[in-house]
């Protein structure tokens, strides 16, 4: 076996064996699975204590309209306001009190309580208010049959957008859940440079600091030492990925057909809101199927491929930087000055992704995503919203050029590194260590 | 016939000469002292030796042809910095360290187990790294050295962290490598160890070599004609006399003289040690080159 071979052998299992590698990996497909499940499942369940709210309704008109509901129970008040303000007892958890007519004063109107009010509570009683207010002003205008005009003129529109295949064939599709995608996989294209970036730096410190480094190099070059760092982990990454796709799809099947066809359909409602995009809200009572429709207008072939293409730049290019900086540095204090501008490019590129979300087309989604610091980031933002083939040819051959280029910059800078020890380098240093024989 | 060469080997460091014109020769099958005060340039010569660095300017021979990068198969390295994978298991970590020496799993496993019982740090081989002493990561540390039975071994201060019995085994075991042939080139600040044990030194101080040659030479060499000669005082008591020969006095003239003097019991010349030329030669040339 060849030497490089060897050392991505022994940084891969070293690695891949560790107990704490087996709990993350299938550990959380789990918690994200629980993260997604557990708030629907928990929102389908309704509290069982029912609160008592007495309506304190001077001019009686409006305390006939709340009806109780599975949580609140509504009485009439038998004391004024000021006489249940000095009850010790918490009995009645809250106390509705109109003055006069709300149509006349809105703020007639107020709800006490000892403790904070729930939202819930808040807009049970806006809504029957509200609707009773409504009423009362349609009334004034006296016209006839106004009340039904109006409920005829709500028109509840909502544009379909279809995709056209390349077959002719159409389909529905959606910005939105082609956001949440992208999104998902720029989070995750993110977090594993970050991750596994780190974890090269700390293995070349490990050997540094060890000094098992002079011994190794006296055997291997190197830049061999150093690739095959690099490269061993990012097998263990890739292995992590691959294991976390195969759980996370099983899990999402298994838990969608747990809670049944609708769930899929409350899943992206409350991706959509977690999105901050407003949606209508009549698609929620869409059949699910709708949504796998929509869902296969997505190339997930291409995009898991470009994925794993981004991964791979993005992570060597980022990586061969990490192991420069844990080469020239020997202890963990330092390392701080290095990693900060390389954590702010990876940032930017994060912030670059999610504000292209809402322009995927756009200036910055395009230059950001050709820039090879950020094109394995914000390209996977754009990549549900089918980019040219040319831009993705040109941002990739960008990104594995300039790993390349970097690479063998960071090896320069590495192979001497790894023999200094003692004061931290300064920058002009390290340029001078570029150019030694 | 000499086994490694190096000539004029310069070395240079942001604004620091490390090596200025090293030439030395190491013949095959000696051992070879390589010597110096700290910071004067060992390390960097050895690291150049082993292509973990190129010299600036300057040549290096390896058994007979120009150094290229397959000879690092052919040199064992024993650094003074020493360090392993500690959480590793040592067995592990010498198959691994021993396959990267270009052996094969089931040849370096077959090397392995002999040398480990041979030390007999056999039961150690499941452990890891971390659980060993010291003396012993020092033993693993050696024999990682040697696995590959390469034709020249570099050992940087390789009794530091030994104690007594298992030092003089070591040296044992470098003197047997010597037998079988291995050329060996020792860098330590142990004179005595160097008069034991090495054929050839050579001397650097700052950045270049000052001394060098056959140790029973470079120790005649600076001799000063001194004499410890014991003799028996009309009383009966022995006294230690340390004189000095004068020009060109031949010893048994001077011996005649002195025996119409004295009861003569012993005559020894005094030759300098290898501490004593190191310090003088050191602090001399550190004089003369302020």
């Amino acid at each position: 076996m060849s030497k490089i071979g060897l050392i991505i052998k022994r940084e891969y299992l070293r690695r891949v064996s560790k107990k704490s590698f087996l709990l993350l990996t299938f550990l959380t497909p789990f918690l994200f699975a629980a993260m997604i499940f557990v708030p629907l499942w928990l929102s389908s369940i309704k509290g069982d204590e029912t609160y008592k709210i007495a309506v304190i309704d001077s001019t009686g008109k409006y305390a006939p309209l709340f009806e109780d509901t599975e949580n609140y129970h509504f009485i009439q008040a038998d004391q004024s306001l000021d006489a249940y303000k000095k009850l010790p007892s918490d009995e009645i958890f809250a106390f509705l009190s109109i003055t006069g007519d709300l149509l006349d004063n809105p703020e007639a109107a107020t709800l006490y309580s000892k403790k904070q009010i729930p939202g819930e509570l808040s807009r049970l009683v806006n809504q029957t208010l509200g609707k009773r207010l409504e009423d009362d002003k349609l009334a004034t205008f006296n016209i006839p049959g106004l009340k039904e005009i109006i409920q005829e003129s709500k028109i509840d529109f909502k544009i379909q957008t279809i995709k056209w295949g390349d077959d002719g064939s159409e389909n529905q599709s959606s910005a939105m859940i082609a956001s949440i995608i992208g999104g998902v996989f720029t989070m995750a294209i993110y977090f594993f440079i970050m991750i596994y970036g780190a974890m090269v730096m700390q293995g070349v410190m490990e050997e540094k600091t060890n000094r098992i480094v002079e011994i190794m190099i006296s055997s291997v070059k190197p830049f061999d030492l150093m690739m095959g760092k690099i490269i061993g982990i990012g097998f263990v990454g890739l292995t992590q990925v691959f294991l976390w796709g195969i759980i996370t799809g099983v899990l999402i099947t298994g838990g969608t057909f747990f809670l049944g066809g609708n769930a899929e359909a409350e899943l992206i409602q409350s991706g959509a809101m977690m999105n901050g995009t407003a949606m209508n809200m009549a698609a929620a009572q869409s059949p699910a199927t709708e949504w796998v429709q929509i869902l296969n207008t997505i190339n997930f072939g291409e995009i898991g491929l470009l994925f794993i293409l981004y991964f791979i730049g993005g992570y060597l290019l980022y990586s061969s930087v990490f192991a420069a900086i844990g080469s020239v540095v020997d202890n963990h204090e330092d390392t701080q000055q290095f990693m900060i501008p390389v954590t702010l490019l990876l940032v930017f590129g994060l912030y670059a992704g999610i504000y292209s979300m809402e322009n995927p087309d756009g200036p910055l989604a395009f230059w950001c995503s050709m820039i090879p610091f950020t094109s394995p980031i914000v390209m996977m933002v754009r990549m549900p919203f089918d980019v040219p083939l040319w831009e993705k040819i040109l941002s990739i051959a960008l990104l594995y050029l300039s790993s390349i280029g970097l690479t063998w910059i960071s090896g320069r800078i590495y192979r001497v590194g790894i023999l200094m020890y003692g004061k931290k380098p300064s920058m002009k240093e390290i340029a001078k260590w570029f150019r030694y024989k | 016939m000499n086994f490694l060469e190096t000539e004029d080997v310069v070395k240079q460091y942001s604004g620091h000469l490390a090596l200025n014109k090293v030439s030395i020769q190491v013949p095959k099958g000696k051992i070879f002292g390589l010597l110096g005060p700290n910071g004067a340039g060992k390390t960097t010569l050895i690291r150049i030796i082993n292509r973990i660095t190129a010299p600036d300017s300057g040549f290096v021979r390896f058994n007979g042809h120009a150094s290229c990068p397959e000879d690092i198969y052919h040199i064992g390295y024993l650094p003074e910095e020493r360090g392993l994978y500690k959480k590793m298991k040592v067995g592990e970590q010498a198959i691994y360290l021993a396959q990267l020496k270009g052996l094969s799993y089931a040849e370096a496993r077959k090397r392995l187990t002999h040398w480990f019982e041979k030390f007999d740090i056999m039961p150690w081989w499941n452990r890891k790294l971390e659980e060993l002493s010291k003396g012993m990561q020092q033993k693993v540390q050696f024999i990682i050295t040697v696995i590959h039975q390469p034709e020249l071994l570099i050992f940087d201060e390789p009794f530091s962290g030994f104690d007594p019995v298992n030092a003089d085994r070591l040296k044992q075991e470098i003197l047997e490598l010597k037998q079988a042939g291995h050329t060996i080139i020792f860098s330590t600040h142990n004179m005595s160890s160097v008069e034991e044990i090495c054929d050839e030194i050579a001397l650097i101080n700052r950045s270049q070599v000052v001394l060098s040659g056959n140790v029973n030479e470079v120790r005649q060499r600076f001799k000063t004609n001194a004499y410890i000669i014991k003799v028996r005082k009309e009383d009966g008591s022995i006294e230690e006399l340390q004189l000095r020969k004068e020009g060109s006095v031949s010893n048994s003239e001077w011996l005649t003289e002195l025996a119409s003097r004295y009861e003569i019991i012993s005559f020894t010349e005094e030759i300098p040690s290898m501490n004593d030329i190191f310090i003088n030669t050191v602090s001399g040339t550190n004089t003369s080159q302020p």
